[in-house]
């Protein structure tokens, strides 16, 4: 008998090829992900070396950070630019590419899994920090800065020191109002923005089981933000039929291989993390943040805290800072606060999942007078799930704008910006200062919220309206 | 790149913790094609306030920036790395650092070092107390150093030498081409692949 493993530890060592030079092993890359935000300097590097890209066949292409969502023709300049660029170089290169305005077309976190092209026990890069969504499906994903992308482009490895793991194990029932944006809010606000720093995450419990894929994307997304490399569930009955019909999947005799080893991908039985963080979850309820890191979040029904409660000198100065710049007052109700912007969409929850739970929340009610809603589904196939369910039609009706899929307002790279200090409830993942625009203020929330906040004109979830 | 041992500077207090890279460098800077002209953006919202230390004319030139835990947590963008660069900043220091930072910074010849808690306190203070404070930071030695005192730190074996040398990473991978091809031999057959032709 082997020594028993974690599922990090089965999906390293099935990756691994030791280097000939001192220093860490090289990790090989199954599917790399390429955008038009970090990749260009990464392929003029290439060129400048004279070399070339090894896999193109494990490379996928798509635009989201920087392309409009209400038009199929880019007059931004530098979008212009940027994603001819990328053209280029896929055309070059031959790698397969989504572009604007093709119907495959979306947030590369959203477009990899729906292509059926992630799959258990894969290793998966990305130049962007929550490729560890991926982790969904128990593949060991995480982001890299751009010399990492020329890194993978020229060789398909990276070399990496064997990570830390840490078992997030999630004890008892979620309520049935409770989100897995709400699970991981209150477990950033336990562990902090830096709480699982350089670890592999492990989610486990029985909540998990339960949870779709959709979620679980969610609840892998959010890793980054605990400072973790990667976040991963292990695969079970839902990963495999959430994949059995998807156009990438392997079929026929390959099909039954592929289940046969994928089955294998767990923690055994006797294996040992580096840490383990334990949440119990039955007495959750839905989660907002207030102030400017994703672990500065408390409980919908509480009020925002005042910052001479907490212990730490860092953590009071940091929420100091946080409640100037989201202009609140202690002891103010979260439910007091608020919005005049709702953005509904991004990596984290622009899967039709939270489109429909949005939608249950806002079908045969109005926005309110005050509040602007954005909706931009994760993929332009997210988008034609939503209309063939009639979920456009329910945004439209109250109020929203029903728009084409990217990365949009998450970031503020590209025209959807807020002006201003507009304050937006939003289903993102960074409420970072000045993420959404110069002076902007950013609740995170999960999409039921959102919706209920919309029509509401400040925090609410769907119990609070009428 | 040239070789790297070791670099001296006045130091730039940074006393905040938690500073994301869209703090460093604003998504809308982002949007060049070069690794280079970065340098506006660098922390362009906090600059905004006279009294951020970038803008302190006595600590003008400062190369060495020190700041609170969890440094450069967030977006994997290299271009925060670049902006420090562009601006002449040579090494940060601070208690702990975004992982994906962290790599960049390195992979790029900006020296990341991790460093004590109470180290990085005292370094803080006495840089409020004299604009002029100089460090070092000993890549070879792998220490810090500043009048009255040093401390030791570790750092990835592989970039230390990549810097020490000059060498390029890729290279040095390269060198494992037959490895990486005989791995790749042995990969399942039915893992996803892509190209340009393909429908759904
Ligand atoms: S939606 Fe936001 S977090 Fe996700 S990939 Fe786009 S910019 Fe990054």
């Amino acid at each position: 008998m082997s020594e028993p493993r974690t599922l990090v530890e089965k999906i390293w060592d099935a990756h691994r090829i030791p280097s000939g030079s001192d220093g860490p092993d090289l990790l090989y890359v199954d599917v790399h992900l390429v955008h038009e935000a970090t990749s260009a300097q990464a392929f003029d590097g290439l060129r400048l070396a004279g070399r070339t890209v090894r896999r193109p066949d494990l490379t996928l292409a798509v635009e989201d950070h920087n392309v409009p969502t209400d038009s199929l023709s880019i007059t931004d300049p530098i979008s212009i630019e940027q994603v001819a660029r990328l053209r280029a170089n896929c055309a070059e290169h031959g790698i397969e590419l989504f572009p604007h305005g093709d119907a495959r077309q979306g947030i590369v976190h959203v477009v990899g899994p729906e292509l059926g092209a992630i799959q258990p026990g894969m290793t998966v890069v990305c130049g962007d920090s929550h490729t560890s969504t991926h982790g969904a499906f128990g593949a060991l994903a995480f982001g890299v800065g751009t010399s990492d992308v020329e890194h993978v482009l020229a060789t398909q490895t990276l070399p990496m020191p064997r990570p830390r793991t840490m078992a997030v194990e999630f004890t008892g029932t979620l309520p049935p109002d409770v989100t897995a944006k709400d699970l991981m809010l209150a477990l950033l606000a336990e562990i902090g923005a830096n709480g699982a720093h350089g670890y592999v995450l492990e989610y486990r419990g029985a909540a998990i089981r339960g949870l779709s894929m959709e979620s679980r994307m969610t609840l892998c997304n959010l890793s980054i933000e605990a400072g973790a490399r990667a976040g991963m569930v292990a695969p079970d009955e839902v990963t495999f039929e959430y994949l059995a019909t998807r156009p990438r999947r392997p079929v026929g005799k390959d099909w039954d291989e592929a289940l046969a080893h994928w089955s294998t991908l767990c923690t055994d039985p006797g294996a040992v993390f580096d840490r383990t963080v334990t949440l119990e979850v039955g007495a959750l309820s839905p989660v907002v943040t207030w102030g400017t890191n994703p672990g500065q979040a408390v409980p919908l029904s509480q009020a925002v805290p005042d910052p001479a409660q907490f212990t730490d000198a860092a953590e009071r100065a940091a929420a100091r800072r946080a409640l100037e710049y989201m202009a609140l007052e202690p002891g103010t109700r979260m439910r007091d606060i608020e919005v005049d912007t709702v953005f509904l969409g991004s990596c984290t929850n622009g899967r039709i999942e939270d489109l429909r739970a949005a939608a249950a929340v806002l079908r045969g009610r109005v926005l309110a007078p005050s509040v602007r809603m954005l909706v931009v589904p994760g993929s332009m196939r997210v988008r034609d799930q939503a209309e063939q369910e009639g979920l456009h039609d329910v945004f439209r009706a109250a109020g929203a704008e029903w728009r084409l899929s990217g990365c949009s307002m998450c970031l503020g790279m590209n025209a959807d910006r807020l002006s201003g200090p507009r304050r937006c409830a939003s289903t993102s993942n960074r409420n970072y200062e000045g993420r959404q625009g110069d002076t902007a203020r950013t609740h995170l929330v999960s999409p039921a919220v959102a919706a209920a906040t919309a029509v509401a004109g400040r925090l609410a979830a769907p119990a609070d309206l009428s | 790149m040239e070789p790297l041992t070791e670099h001296t500077g006045r130091v730039l207090p940074l006393r905040r913790s938690d500073v994301d890279t869209d703090q460093i460098i604003p998504s809308r800077f982002c949007r060049r094609l070069t690794k280079t002209g970065y340098a506006d953006g660098l922390f362009a919202r906090w600059r905004e306030a006279d009294d951020f230390v970038l803008n302190d004319p006595a600590r003008a030139g400062g190369s060495v920036l020190v700041a609170g835990p969890n440094f450069a947590t967030g977006s994997s963008r290299e271009h925060a790395v670049w902006a420090l660069r562009d601006w002449g900043i040579a090494a940060v220091l601070a208690p702990s650092f975004g992982d994906i930072f962290r790599r960049n910074a390195l992979k790029n010849g900006l020296l990341a070092v991790q460093l004590p808690d109470a180290v990085v306190s005292g370094l803080l203070d006495a840089a409020d107390r004299d604009p002029r404070f100089l460090v070092t930071v000993d890549l070879l030695a792998c220490e810090v150093r500043w009048d009255g005192g040093r401390q030791a730190f570790e750092v990835d074996v592989r970039a230390r030498r990549l810097l020490l040398d000059g060498q390029d990473d890729i290279a040095v991978t390269l060198a494992d081409g037959d490895r990486i091809a005989a791995y790749e031999r042995g990969r399942p057959h039915w893992l996803p692949v892509f190209g340009p032709a393909r429908a759904g």
